[in-house]
């Protein structure tokens, strides 16, 4: 038999046939919707006439364009509540399990989906949202489609989608103190490019990824879409099936440790080819900051900004840096800054929170920042508080909002102004995707701890003793 | 449902010469509010199109008397980012009917697909001489024929054949629908569930 990469095996698994010329039929066992991305595909449907078919294999939450303050209140934005109640009303009259405001369960898509066990390894996931690659830290095929997609997979269960070709990054080694998954991934974004991976789906295997804990591993699987990937997996291993057993019930699995048996054969075989591979030795990765208007610009945060590198790239990449405030040849380390984001589905889950807690702990926030701590859900916002990182948050100068997309796309009042600059642990530093005017720097969240207390853009490395 | 046909088409075109134009430029997040999929053409390229006060802004090209017509010709990596649908019903409901780069983000290109607007990708160089030509030459004709997968600039006679999968391109031709296909095999999915369920 050929050999096979992961990838291969659950998609050949999931095709339904294959279209002469075209696309495959695939079939997707998990389905996520959210407020923004499915009003259009549920009036299709009634224009249509036509049900869900499996209305038991979608759930829904509202996160992107939801408040992040006093929840309990009617959303004061017109459209954005109307938005969120259409979902509810569709929800219900469909029959499908919906995770509102103030809900328990309530949270970020990408956060809520792997928390309550709806995430399984070798499972097809998609969502009306990019970022569904973040699922793909359990070893699933799992990426991001538009609202007509949507309507498909809640009419038919099924997408047309062409076979992606497969890439492999390898990250060896240990990673250095005060370097996070964060940094791997906006590193390796970085090397290829925003664009670099379009085509492809990436599978990231090597002792540094192997050693990553879930939360660590859905940052960087989170962030394939931003190299154009369509989406990133990591095979699942004993992590995997630790983080799954600590699942109080997992929907639709009466008894993990028979399923877990099945999960362990999940894996590329040792000779599978990939259509292109990337070597990257994790030692020589430093914490990593953006600085410039898509996630491919990033640098070692003590770095230069580098030069255009092509005549034809050059307009694209100096209206950036223009955007930016920001010239090539120079150094940013020291550039005071206006606010810090610390949430979304890259980095808004409970070790994030541990990570950023821990290094202002003892510490004060700058007068000149405005913080912004978002948890990525209603769980993580327990924990939150369980664990006592609310205290030494409020300690230092910050507070805990309330669980929601938030800044990371400002569709809510979570905006940055025009001309402020964020360090930002979300993943995108597009123009004006913090707000209008809004100046993104993406890093981890010991980056924007580091930046919260000093005031300016620092090096983690030196808080950490 | 049956959806417009892609017909012939011959047009000038607007050149937007910027690599990695990403779907929150094409429609910003603040305007993915509303629950239909019409009117959001008078937001596309908002913030490049308009200045903080509304007013439009002279030195972006679709505000350029100079530039009009039915295809949107951009650098590469055109539509990177989110996978918004509302940028492509922000195209389309913009006038544009096609979209020429040399190449497209997957997720903007399937919902491009998906809604009639055709993404044709050419090379590089083809793309870097075409956008030259449109700036220089704003009165530039080029004709699409999708049936032949050929892009004629229509002064200089330069043709160039692009891909496109074939059962896409029956769909554009004859304006049918990837869900009334996969509703009419609804038998096929129903036994790969009962295949697939017995296995678990």
């Amino acid at each position: 038999m050929t050999p096979k990469t992961l990838f291969d095996k659950i998609w050949d698994e999931h095709v339904v046939s294959h279209i002469e010329g075209g696309p495959d039929v695939l079939y997707i066992d998990r389905h996520f919707i959210h407020e923004v991305t499915s009003p259009q595909a549920f009036n299709g449907l009634k224009e249509r006439g036509i049900p869900v078919l499996r209305p038991g294999n979608t759930v829904a939450t509202a996160d992107h364009n939801i408040p992040t303050l006093n929840q309990d209140l009617p959303i004061r934005e017109k459209l954005s509540r109307i938005q969120v109640a259409r979902l509810a009303e569709n929800c219900k009259y469909y029959g499908i399990d919906y995770f509102g405001l103030n809900h328990p369960k309530n949270g970020i898509v990408h956060v809520v989906g792997p928390e309550l066990g709806y995430t399984l390894p070798g499972m097809t996931i998609v969502c009306g949202d990019s970022h569904t690659a973040t699922h793909g830290a359990f070893g699933t095929i799992a990426f991001g489609i538009g609202t007509s997609e949507v309507e498909m997979v809640l009419a038919t269960q099924c997408i047309l989608q062409p076979k992606p070709k497969k890439m492999k990054i390898t990250v060896n080694g240990n990673l250095p103190g005060g370097v996070t998954s964060k940094d791997i991934i906006l590193y390796v974004i970085s090397q290829l490019s925003t664009g670099g991976a379009t085509g492809y789906f990436v599978e990231y295997c090597g002792s540094a990824i192997e050693q990553l804990s879930m939360e660590a591993r859905m940052t960087v699987c989170n962030m394939s879409i931003e190299m154009g990937a369509r989406g990133g997996l990591i095979a699942p291993d004993e992590i995997t099936f630790e983080y799954l057993r600590q699942i109080p019930s997992i929907p639709g699995i009466p008894d993990p440790e028979k399923s877990i048996a099945r999960w362990k054969t999940l894996k590329s075989d040792p000779d599978a080819v990939f259509d292109l591979e990337l070597m990257i030795d994790a030692s020589k990765i430093t914490p990593m900051i953006t600085f410039g208007t898509n996630p491919g610009m990033g640098m070692a945060v003590d770095g230069t900004i580098p030069f255009p590198d092509s005549k034809e790239s050059a307009a694209s990449f100096n209206k950036s840096l223009d955007y930016m405030g920001f010239k090539s040849g120079m150094k940013i380390i020291g550039q005071p800054i206006d606010y810090i984001f610390l949430g979304s589905c890259t980095n808004g889950r409970i070790e994030d929170l541990r990570a950023f807690t821990q290094m202002v702990q003892g510490r004060k926030k700058a007068h000149n920042v405005t913080a912004l701590i978002v948890p990525g859900s209603k769980k993580v916002e327990q924990q939150a508080i369980n664990e006592g990182l609310v205290k030494i948050l409020n300690a230092a100068g910050f507070e805990l909002r309330q669980p929601g997309c938030s800044s990371c796309l400002a569709m809510n009042e979570d905006k940055i102004p025009a001309g402020k600059y964020a360090v930002s642990t979300s993943n995108r530093n597009f123009e004006g995707r913090q707000g209008p005017g809004a100046r993104t720097l993406l890093a981890s969240p010991l980056t924007a701890a580091a930046a919260a207390i000093t005031g300016k853009i620092s090096d983690p490395r030196e808080f950490i003793i | 449902m049956p959806k417009a046909k892609f017909e012939l088409l011959e047009t000038t075109c607007v050149p937007l010469p910027l690599e990695n134009v990403d779907t929150d430029q094409i429609i910003p997040a603040r305007f993915l509010s509303a629950t239909t999929k019409e009117g959001f053409g008078e937001n596309l390229f908002r913030d490049w199109r308009y200045d903080k006060s509304g007013k439009k802004n002279p030195d972006f090209n679709l505000n350029n008397p100079k530039y009009s017509g039915k295809v949107l010709v951009a650098g590469k990596n055109f539509g990177c980012g989110s996978s918004r649908e509302h940028a492509v019903w922000a195209i389309t409901d913009y006038g544009f009917r096609a979209v020429v780069s040399s190449f497209f983000a997957d997720i903007f290109k399937n919902n491009a697909l998906n809604n009639g607007l055709l993404p044709i990708v050419v090379p590089d160089k083809f793309l870097g001489d075409l956008l030259e030509l449109i700036q220089k030459k704003p009165e530039t004709r080029i004709k699409i024929d999708l049936d032949k997968q050929l892009l004629t600039i229509t002064s200089t006679g330069e043709s160039i054949k692009f891909e496109i999968n074939l059962f896409k391109k029956e769909c554009l031709l004859k304006g049918l629908d990837d869900i009334d296909y996969l509703l009419g095999i609804k038998d096929l999915i129903a036994a790969f569930e009962i295949k697939k369920n017995a296995l678990r």
